[in-house]
């Protein structure tokens, strides 16, 4: 069966829970620092390394984020609630249990709104909810690096505490063919709108975002099938890859007669597909319980009134307001909101550029270039003032369009500011009337025949000593001021 | 030299203040003291000899004043001291030595009191005997073929010993306060809240409170006054002004307690002590009568539930709170030879290093945690704590304080508790409900039953901590205190 096939047989119900790394200063329940990459265990100390005795106590900016998060998806926060921890042995995770929330949950029963190809989905979110991040271990010894062959494992507690929000949808059906694509634009919306909150770097690929998709297939009129879960999910294609691939193995197997089982899967980046993990049936029981050691969280009515309050713009209706500005069409839009650059182009517009200007670089060059060093377009080297530099550079007449690649070049290698990459490369228009006065001239010495071609008034054959003048400058003259100055040298001006 | 340790914590405070001692002198008094006798008390797991004359020294060379400078004391060894080891009478903790000090800790060491070192207890808090320590029991110094009371019987032997002048505890369901009673020394519990947790290894979060021991009413309060107040490291830490338990204790010397209204707890007057006990608190009963405290019979009729709903709520939190001793960052590690996994190494140090009243107790609430047992156990537990919460609210409408034995029976022989578990945690059945409730109670010898100690009860509202001192200081004025014989 084919895609097609298989969405006419069967529906798809798709769920998400997304983890989020706030970026808070200090970890959530200690004064230790969350810098990311710092040598391994120096962001440690008794709370975090659970040493006998010590106590946590709630980072009031970690409550502050979460609330926000909550308020953004529309949803209700409540009152009065408590922490609770969920107990299980992992040698990553220094109590041996996790302080997150169970059933009484911070925000709860909002919503998101989604489009894709012009329609609105709504996407329901059950619960918004803090915890905190585990440690990391590393194998070391075996050939793999897995704990498998491992002659030792290694800890590393910085991570330890770091305040994580989980963002858990409602089952969402009746969504169809179109499940993996509304599943990946949920996942771009909610990490556009927890980057606007500026409480979190969102950064699918190192981590400070993650996604677990459940996915479950039943005939239509029938109740909902059995769901898997899919971790490992770590970029917005690879939510989309796998809800549809496993849409497409679930199927196979009912179409056999095969029965789902309720399990944990892992997404292969490499081959695209799912692959079983721990199964569910055999999964720990967390014996949850309110967390004595925390006091209940009840967040003052003002205060959540003021932080709605103070919300920064919705992505979507900012995306609409910028597109009318910019003068582009829906799908250019989100494009740039795919790129992740609809701030990075309002930046350097704010710096002085066009915006079909400051477009054209993030979209073409600069993303190009992303792509090629698989990084964030934020992260590609160069800055949205440069990028206004450079374009003010090329509507001064200083560069021409391929000139103006290279000094993009030069910046995003580090070189500096666009004017001292064009100084450095030496890679200025040339403007100087002499230096172009004789380059014409030795031009229309060096072809008499066409120089008189286009003094009988063949117009159309400067071309040619055009590019014999941009060869002899090595591209560096503005070709229309060539061509200006060859048709005034010949007098036909 | 020895006389220095018959003297109270107040009296050596004033005569080091005053330069008649130097506290040098007082804390060799008493390290000489400890090296006499402890070959048969064993009250210490760890003598610090040196850490405590340091301290001394500081107090000599002027850097530290204050009510209690140079005043030795003893420390349970469940609360962290920096650098000096703290197992909490546990193999699983043998050898660590806390890159940190408990905030208590911290207090003492700011006030200027030397400490003399660890005292022992039933290993995690988990006893009323000191039976469970896996470095071996602490006697009597009454009879030294009977328990001290647990579990924190190390610092009550000690002070009852006259190794320490003060001492301090923690209680969870009565810890503080059945050792007291049994070694015929005041033991306090202060409300829940009102001292910090920060540095003690938890058993209980919700239950546990350290709290001060010593031989007198108003040494206590001077203890008590030093370890108290807000801890920002403690989210659980009250952040209220210390009720003024110093000036109570003074005020209740004087012998007048008229306009003070006593609840007897009915449930607790009756059948379920040792007849000595019942006696000796009666005789106490009328004693503080007679200084004009008005005595009213109070029924709390959920207090019959405490103790189980305690070995549901206690062993629960316990089961998460020592889930962290693994073997993976500190302490002992049992079974890594290469040759085995993780998970096996874990559960081979935590079968080798936990004792067997700590294995039923993490058995017992891992089991009442249970997805499908919860709402029976624990949930069940947690309305039993609010009904009993009640039932202490209600009272204190009515009375300024609730009075009981501290514990149903005197200090009992070795051995003779230990086969059936229930009988051991009924030490602890009149101590119970204050933890559940979170309010404050203390105990103070009110006499003898066959030349053992009886403890008397008084518990408070939360944060009324200096009520039961005023009404102990009194007790303590007509009833006098009582020595043990000499070792």
């Amino acid at each position: 069966m084919t895609y097609d096939e298989i969405l006419t047989k069967y529906e798809p119900v798709i769920g998400l829970e997304t983890h989020v790394e706030l970026g808070t200063r200090t970890k959530m329940f200690c004064g230790c620092k969350t810098d990311f990459g710092a040598e391994p265990n120096t962001q440690v100390c008794p709370v975090c390394l659970a040493l006998p005795g010590a106590l946590p106590v709630a980072n009031r900016a970690g409550i502050e984020a979460t609330i926000r998060i909550g308020l953004a998806l529309n949803c209700d926060i409540a009152e009065w609630c408590r922490m609770a921890r969920k107990n299980y042995f992992y040698p990553d995770m220094p109590k041996n249990f996790q302080t997150s929330q169970y059933d009484e949950p911070l925000c709860t029963d909002g919503y998101v709104d989604v489009t894709v190809n012009g329609t609105e989905y709504r996407i329901g979110i059950e619960r918004v909810h803090l915890e905190e991040d585990t440690g990391k271990t590393l194998h070391v010894g075996g050939a793999t690096g897995r704990i498998h062959g491992a002659t030792e494992s290694l800890v590393d507690y910085n991570r330890a505490g770091i305040p994580l929000v989980e963002i858990v949808t409602k089952p969402v059906p009746g969504l169809g063919a179109l499940a993996p694509e509304i599943a990946k634009a949920y996942v771009a919306e909610l990490r556009d709108i927890v980057r606007s909150l500026g409480v979190s770097d969102v950064r699918m690929e190192q981590g400070s975002m993650r996604c677990d998709v459940n996915t479950s297939l039943n005939l239509p009129g029938e109740e909902w099938g059995t769901r898997t879960e899919t971790k490992n999910v770590n970029s917005l294609r690879s939510v989309e890859r796998a809800v549809r691939s496993e849409i497409i193995r679930q199927a196979a197997i009912l179409d056999d007669g095969g029965k789902i089982f309720q399990e944990t899967r892992h997404f292969q980046e490499t081959t695209g597909d799912t692959r079983p993990g721990r199964s569910k049936e055999t999964a720990t029981d967390y014996r949850y319980f309110p967390e004595p050691d925390l006091v209940p969280i009840a967040p003052d009515p003002a205060w959540v009134a003021s932080l709605r309050e103070s919300l920064p713009e919705k992505p979507s209706v900012k995306r609409a307001r910028l597109r009318e500005d910019w003068g582009i069409s829906e799908v250019d839009m989100q494009s740039v909101t795919n790129a992740g650059a609809v701030e990075l182009i309002e930046e350097t517009i704010a710096a002085g550029a066009s915006p079909a200007g400051a477009r054209k670089w993030w979209m073409g060059e600069l993303a190009r270039r992303a792509n090629e060093l698989d990084v964030d377009l934020a992260e590609v080297g160069a800055t949205p003032a440069q990028v206004a530099a450079l374009q003010k550079l090329v509507d001064a007449g200083k560069l021409n369009d391929k000139l103006a690649r290279q000094v993009l070049e030069g910046v995003v290698a580090g070189e500096g500011d666009p004017a001292d990459v064009m100084a450095a490369r030496g890679l200025e228009v040339v403007n100087d009337t002499g230096a172009l006065t004789k380059a014409v001239d030795d031009a229309i010495a060096a072809n008499p025949e066409i120089a008189a071609k286009i003094r009988d008034g063949k117009v159309a054959a400067a071309g040619a000593l055009v590019g014999a003048v941009m060869k002899t400058t090595r591209g560096q003259a503005d070709a229309k001021a060539v061509r200006e100055l060859l048709l005034e040298r010949l007098g036909v001006s | 030299m020895s006389d220095l340790t018959r003297l109270s914590a107040a009296s050596l405070s004033k005569m080091i203040s005053s330069r008649e001692l130097s506290a040098v002198e007082v804390t060799t008094a008493h390290l000489d003291r400890i090296a006499a006798v402890e070959d048969r008390v064993h009250a210490f797991l760890h003598v610090d000899a040196e850490g405590a004359l340091d301290a001394a020294r500081r107090v000599d060379a002027g850097e530290i004043t204050g009510p209690l400078a140079g005043v030795p004391i003893a420390v349970k060894d469940v609360v962290t001291t920096k650098g000096v080891p703290t197992t909490a009478a546990s193999k699983i903790l043998e050898g660590w030595k806390p890159p940190y000090d408990a905030t208590i800790v911290e207090r003492l060491k700011q006030a200027g009191m030397p400490i003399l070192g660890k005292t022992n207890m039933d290993e995690f808090a988990m006893g009323s005997s000191t039976e469970y320590s896996a470095y071996g029991a602490t006697n009597n110094p009454w009879d030294l073929g009977r328990i001290p009371g647990g579990s924190g019987g190390g610092s009550a032997a000690a002070i009852a010993a006259y190794e320490a002048p003060l001492a301090i505890g923690t209680d969870t369901g009565g810890s503080i306060r059945q050792p007291g009673a049994v070694t015929g020394t005041v033991g306090a519990k202060p409300t829940y809240g009102g001292t910090s947790r920060y540095g003690l290894i938890a058993f209980s979060s919700s239950l546990d409170t350290p709290g001060p021991c010593g031989r007198t009413v108003e040494d206590t309060a001077l203890l008590h006054a030093v370890m108290a107040g807000h801890d920002p490291r403690d989210s659980t830490s009250i952040n209220q002004p210390v009720p003024d338990v110093v000036a109570a204790a003074r005020l209740g010397k004087n012998g007048d307690l008229s306009g003070v209204k006593l609840g007897v707890v009915k449930e607790f007057a009756g059948d379920g002590s040792e007849p000595g006990v019942l006696n000796s608190f009666k005789e106490s009963l009328e004693a503080l009568v007679k200084l004009g405290a008005e005595i009213v019979e109070v029924s709390c009729p959920h207090f019959e539930y405490a103790l189980p709903a305690y070995y549901l709520i206690a062993p629960s939190e316990a089961s998460s709170n020592l889930a962290r001793f693994d073997g993976v960052r500190y302490g002992l590690r049992t079974g890594d030879d290469g040759s085995r996994s993780l998970e096996e190494v874990m559960s081979l140090t935590r079968e080798a290093g936990f004792g067997p009243e700590v294995k039923r107790r993490i058995i017992l609430g891992t089991y009442a945690l249970s997805s499908g047992y919860y709402d029976a156990y624990y949930g069940q537990a947690q309305k039993v704590r609010t009904l009993i919460t009640r039932d202490f609210q209600s009272a204190f409408e009515q009375v300024d304080v609730l009075v009981s034995p501290t514990t149903p029976f005197v200090a009992f022989p070795f051995g003779s508790r230990t086969s059936d578990p229930y009988q051991m945690y009924l030490a602890d059945l009149f101590t119970i409900p204050t933890n559940l409730y979170g309010g404050p109670a203390i105990s103070v010898p009110c006499g003898l039953s066959e030349g053992l100690p009886v403890g008397f009860q008084i518990m408070a509202p939360t944060m009324a901590d200096d009520r039961m001192y005023r009404v102990a200081a009194a007790l303590e004025s007509a009833v006098g205190s009582f020595t043990p014989p000499e070792l």
